[in-house]
């Protein structure tokens, strides 16, 4: 049962599968893990990026990393006019009306998907696809590697960000403390768009790492969206490391747990995982009791 | 008594329709807007009523719907296996309840744990033996009315029409009655009711028991008319999206808001269906628009138009577990 030679690179494999959900959980720390919006919309929102990569690709010849520049933009711009121009004037604030506004959102862009692509499932061919990495005894596809380099590093400039600059002072203070922000001067909807469209850019660059050695088809999202927020509650509201700990965690379980009890169990291991943690810590693992 | 006189009259009125028309087509539309107006009046219970967001009620759904065809599949009446789907939907819904209430989730923290809930019995539901796995259970066809099967819709939407005026009355009962207004103080504020003497464990509790098994009468519905269940039918998140967006756009917490609700959808939905039916997709564009517009321009429910805005509902702020 504990064979090496099985297990390592069951384990790798978790962890790099675990860097791609730790992209897509990272924007989501922010849209939610700080400023508690619930964005249902956040797997459809992947999935547009997806297409957009898949365009590129297949429309101009653009390399998927090449795409970045384009793709990161693109997305932040997308989330900050539907912050600003939708969710927040549709919602009222309202906890409730966000949802079913994200949730109208994402069936909107899903259907739209569906009418422009079909229901098939795309995938794109590049020269490094099928390019492997041996380490020890396991061999990792290229692309997953890149990706898990590409989580941290995204993780990373997160970090910084929050810590070093005006905006992440900013996005911190409306977090805390609505109304104070407002009466030193912070302009409250600047900042929840700006953070929205940050969340979204971080959807683009995990579309960007993701689509290399993945598929795109218009329900491709819904399979993230929970474990994304699983992501976020087990690494703690907000904790970007946190994120990137709980994305690898979560890889890792389910690798291991598809290993040891079958492929559809091992997501229940997951799922198992989130609800043990929102019951009995549910300020994450590596988050300190608020 | 305004309420039971209204929901006497809208029974009665309802009742009537195969009466007046043969049409399968609007007898079908008018059944399955009875059948997701009951799965927004289980929702509104808990929802509406007590304030907490379950984003997995398709939990209850599933639960009612797989004890309603094993049942029947082990040779039981399904008019016995009905209140056995109920009971089951109650029970599941009070360990939720219990584990959720007792270490204090509330607003997203619930719904994400009500969600995953719902996922992990979908999984579950895919893996062991006696629901069939993912092919689903199909229940054995004896058309009789004896056996709960109808030959006319007509059979179909009196029972679905009965069971939505237990909803209502269950509704109307909690507008009224001293648990309701216990459950409705512990929505607009738990300290405050607490500090009066309400427990709010045992509320909420009572409260997801009730919304599950009415829930739970939803699954065993569908199981009746469609006599086939799978995971992704009973699990999947379509039926806990369709029963908290009725709810939330016809009026939170009111008596005829999810009737509204589920209609107004219903009416929706069957008008881009038949209006742009031939390009797959569109239709629910245009039903993913309309609903941000009502959210945006009908912010608190049909039901709510006109309504007095001392009448309004404290607006609950999110406090996850503070």
């Amino acid at each position: 049962m504990l064979d090496f030679g099985i297990l390592f690179p069951a384990l790798l494999n978790g962890l790099t599968t675990g860097a791609v959900y730790a992209l897509v959980a990272l924007g989501l720390t922010l849209i939610y893990g700080v400023l508690h919006i619930i964005n249902f919309a956040h797997g459809a929102s992947l999935m547009l990026a997806l297409y957009a990569v898949y365009l590129l690709k297949e429309k101009l010849g653009i390399d998927p990393y090449l795409a970045l520049v384009a793709v990161v933009p693109g997305m932040f711009a997308l989330g900050y006019l539907l912050q600003r121009v939708v969710i927040n004037r549709a919602s009222h604030g309202k906890d409730e009306n966000i949802l079913l506004v994200t949730l109208g959102l994402a069936i909107v862009m899903e259907n739209l998907a569906l009418l422009a692509f079909k229901s098939d499932t795309r995938t794109i061919e590049t020269a490094y696809t099928l390019s492997t990495v041996a380490i020890g005894p396991a061999t990792i596809a290229l692309p997953k590697l890149i990706s898990f380099a590409g989580a941290l590093v995204v993780s990373a400039l997160l970090m910084l960000l929050m810590a070093r600059t005006d905006l992440g002072r900013a996005i911190r203070a409306v977090a805390r403390e609505k109304q104070g922000a407002r009466l030193m001067g912070i302009d409250v909807d600047h900042v929840y768009a700006m953070s929205f469209g940050i969340g979204l850019a971080c959807l683009g660059a995990a579309a960007c790492f993701l689509l290399p050695a993945y598929y795109v088809n218009p329900q491709v999202g819904s399979g993230f969206v929970l474990v994304a927020f699983t992501i976020v509650v087990l690494g703690g509201m907000g904790s970007f490391a946190g994120a990137l700990v709980g994305g690898l965690l979560v890889g890792v379980v389910e690798s291991l747990g598809g290993l040891y009890f079958g492929e559809s169990l091992g997501q229940i291991g997951i799922f198992a995982l989130f609800i043990a943690v929102l019951l009995f810590r549910p300020q994450g693992l590596f988050g300190a009791r608020a | 008594m305004r309420d039971l006189a209204a929901i006497a009259l809208f029974v009665a009125l309802v009742a009537c329709a195969p009466l007046v028309t043969q049409s399968g087509v609007v007898l079908n539309f008018i059944m399955m807007a009875l059948y997701a107006c009951l799965l927004a009046q289980a929702w509104n219970i808990l929802g509406g009523f007590g304030g907490q967001f379950s984003f997995g009620h398709a939990l209850f759904f599933g639960t009612g719907a797989y004890v309603q065809a094993i049942a029947q599949q082990l040779g039981m009446n399904p008019w016995a296996a009905l209140p056995l789907a109920l009971l089951a939907s109650a029970a599941v819904g009070a360990v939720v309840g219990a584990l959720s209430f007792r270490y204090g989730l509330k607003g997203s923290y619930f719904a994400l744990v009500t969600l995953a809930f719902a996922e992990v019995f979908r999984v579950l539901a895919l893996s062991v033996p006696f629901t069939g796995g993912g092919v689903g259970l199909m229940v054995p066809l004896r058309e009789s009315a004896a056996n709960m099967q109808f030959a006319t819709r007509a059979g179909y939407l009196w029972l679905v029409l009965s069971l939505v005026a237990v909803a209502l009355l269950v509704s109307a009962w909690l507008r009224h009655s001293r648990f309701g207004a216990y459950l409705q103080a512990v929505r607009d504020n738990e300290d405050a009711a607490r500090a009066v003497g309400v427990d709010p464990f045992r509320v909420k509790l009572a409260a997801i028991g009730l919304s599950g098994a009415l829930m739970g009468a939803g699954g065993a519905f569908y199981v009746q008319v469609f006599q086939y269940i799978d995971p992704g039918i009973a699990f999947g998140p379509g039926t806990s999206v369709e029963a908290l967006v009725a709810a939330i756009v016809g009026g939170m917490g009111t008596l005829w808001g999810p009737v509204l609700g589920a209609l107004a959808l219903h009416v929706l939905a069957d008008f881009t269906r038949n209006l742009f039916g031939q390009l797959p997709g569109i239709n629910m564009v245009i039903y993913g628009v309309v609903l941000v517009l009502i959210v945006m321009f009908v912010p608190r429910g049909i039901a709510g138009i006109g309504v007095p805005v001392r009448w309004r509902r404290a607006r609950s702020k999110e406090s996850p577990r503070e």
